[in-house]
């Protein structure tokens, strides 16, 4: 069952055409790979999807709920989150509070001003079980700023999957990270994403890492799709060979 | 057996009760002049905490925070001079009000923008206010502004009152404690305020909007609320310097003002708790003995000023901060 679609779904800045009329679907459950080389208009799509941009035409739906002009916040009470490509996170803030907060939000308690957040033991308790669950169980107290990138960009997910999404966008979760720590991080947000049920969809530029992860690849090509298909399959796709992986098929 | 050791709340809490201690012995210890210097200086502290949920929680410089000391201030001169007010309480609720409808008013035209945008807008009402102040001399007095005198202010209900010609020590000393308990009530509520939910979104908004805002927060309204608790703090530290000093004129809406204000901030270190406290009352009494030493006071503080964003941008108590970890072992600083 779909539990995302765009129809016709267009963005253009100036004569550039970003995204030029995709027709998206997100399924129930899986772990989805959005690729395609830089500018390919990847982000943008996800920045359509989750408000950080709106569209030119096109629409956009969750379930059978048009959320195409929605704002942020009643994207994320649809149950969109995401994490992004630049790590973002509430660096003078503890890891714990970063993850906190994500938490305070979607139980709506950010308005609590007579109270003291720590003493919140359910947020408190569930923001510990869920670092714990990405690896960064130990680190509680730091603050994110002086996290290494691993483990922020673990963080960025965590604070994103913290607002117990239907449908989460990872933009990039391993870039600017070792080979080691890709494996790694992606190791542990599979486990965490596909244990919580929450379907996801990924950028991702390492195709080792997409055909190793994903259930279904999308690729990209200059603001639209170009294939569209189980890891196998885009592994033996002729147009994806040439645009993307730079290699032939048939040789 | 070792006994347990307090935790870091725990040891701050008693580091907080020890030094409120100190002050409750200093009218018995000190002179009525020292208190009253003190006295100025508890009242300014807490406009510097009400600002600095501005700049140090929220990250807006705002540099109208007159207003808002203004507008706790006129309430009680108006409260006294056009209802015949003389209860301290009632002068409290009054300048409460008032200076939360103004920074609530004031707070819907300046949140939506941030950096200078934001410090201009602030500034820019500030100065209207001190113009309507300067103009309406009929109901302000204009320049000479409107006495409050301390002999016309009744305490806790009526119970405690100053009439007779030598009342004024006495006044100083049980306003003293007056101020000392609303400042003990004012700090706590504000430390409750920053370590709420609510003060940590503050915090992910000034360290990162964007991200603020995915997790679904709308910025604008939590800036808003900040606005209003701020000026509502500094609003009251208006009200409660009224009788002290026993005259408002509009100098207090003054943009100097607004800037004094900022520099309780840089001065105790704005990215601290106690930073504008502490800020506030050295301030003020860095002003008082500059200005008995030199006609030529204000360049005394503009050096201080300069040395301080130069050499110690962390202010008195983030350098405190800084130097006390970097003192302490290393297994200790980092556990």
């Amino acid at each position: 069952m779909s539990l995302l679609r765009t129809e016709g779904l267009t963005k253009h800045f100036g004569d550039t055409r970003a995204v030029d009329g995709v027709d998206f679907r997100v399924n129930e459950g899986e772990f989805l790979s959005l690729v395609g080389t830089n500018g390919a208009g990847k982000t943008t799509l996800v920045n359509l999807i989750s408000a950080f941009l709106f569209p030119d035409s096109g629409k956009i739906f969750v379930g059978e709920r048009d959320i195409t002009y929605l704002p942020v916040d009643e994207r994320i009470r649809a149950g969109i989150a995401r994490s992004f490509q630049l790590v973002n996170l509430f660096d003078d803030l503890s890891v714990l509070d970063n993850v906190a907060l994500a938490i305070f939000a979607r139980e709506g308690k950010t308005r609590r001003i007579f109270a003291l957040a720590e003493r919140d033991v359910a947020v408190t308790a569930e923001a510990r079980d869920l670092l714990g669950q990405f690896g960064l169980g130990s680190k509680v107290q730091a603050l994110a700023g002086g996290l290494a990138q691993g483990e922020r960009k673990l963080l960025d997910v965590a604070v994103a999957y913290a607002l117990r999404p239907k449908l989460l966008f990872l933009d990039e979760p391993t870039s600017g990270v070792s080979t080691r720590d890709k494996a790694q991080i992606m190791d542990t947000v599979s486990a965490v994403v596909r244990g919580g049920k929450i379907t996801a969809v990924v950028i991702e530029h390492d195709m080792d890492v997409v055909f190793k992860y994903s259930d279904r690849v999308v690729v990209m090509h200059e603001g639209r799709f170009l294939a569209d298909g189980p890891p196998d399959e885009i592994r033996q796709n002729r147009d994806v060979a040439t645009y993307l992986l730079g290699t032939d098929v048939s040789g | 057996m070792s006994a347990a050791r307090p935790g870091p709340f725990g040891a701050r809490a008693i580091a907080g009760a020890a030094v409120l201690v100190i002050l409750f012995l200093v009218p018995a210890v000190a002179g009525t002049y020292q208190t009253q210097l003190l006295t100025y200086g508890l009242t300014l502290a807490i406009a510097a905490l009400g600002f600095n949920l501005l700049l140090g929680y929220t990250g807006l410089l705002s540099f109208g925070h007159s207003a808002y000391l203004g507008a706790g201030a006129y309430a009680v001169a108006f409260m006294m001079r056009y209802l015949g007010v003389s209860s301290m309480e009632l002068f409290l609720l009054g300048g409460i009000v008032f200076s939360g409808l103004l920074a609530a008013l004031f707070g819907i035209v300046c949140v939506r923008h941030t950096r200078i945008f934001f410090a201009i807008l602030t500034l820019a009402l500030s100065q209207v206010l001190w113009t309507l102040a300067y103009k309406f001399f009929w109901i302000t007095g204009g320049t000479d502004g409107i006495r409050v005198p301390f002999a016309n202010v009744t305490l806790l209900g009526g119970l405690v009152s100053f009439p007779g010609p030598d009342a004024f020590p006495r006044f100083v000393t049980h306003y003293y404690y007056y101020v000392l308990v609303v400042f003990a009530v004012c700090a706590a509520l504000m430390w409750l305020i920053v370590h709420s939910p609510f003060g940590k979104t503050l915090q992910a908004i000034r360290d990162n909007e964007t991200r603020a805002r995915f997790l679904g927060v709308r910025i604008w309204r939590y800036r808003w609320l900040a606005f209003l608790v701020s000026g509502t703090f500094t609003g009251l530290a208006g009200t409660l310097w009224v009788p002290l000093n026993g005259l408002v004129t509009p100098d207090v809406l003054y943009w100097p003002q607004s800037g004094k204000i900022v520099f309780f901030a840089v001065l105790g270190g704005f990215r601290t708790f106690f930073g504008p406290i502490v800020g506030a009352v050295t301030f003020n009494y860095l002003e008082v003995y500059a200005v008995a030493l030199t006609e030529y006071w204000q360049l005394a503080l503009g050096i201080v000023l300069i040395v301080l964003v130069t050499f110690l941008p962390a202010g008195i108590v983030g350098t405190a901060i800084r130097v006390s970890a970097r003192l302490k072992p290393r297994g200790e600083a980092s556990s």
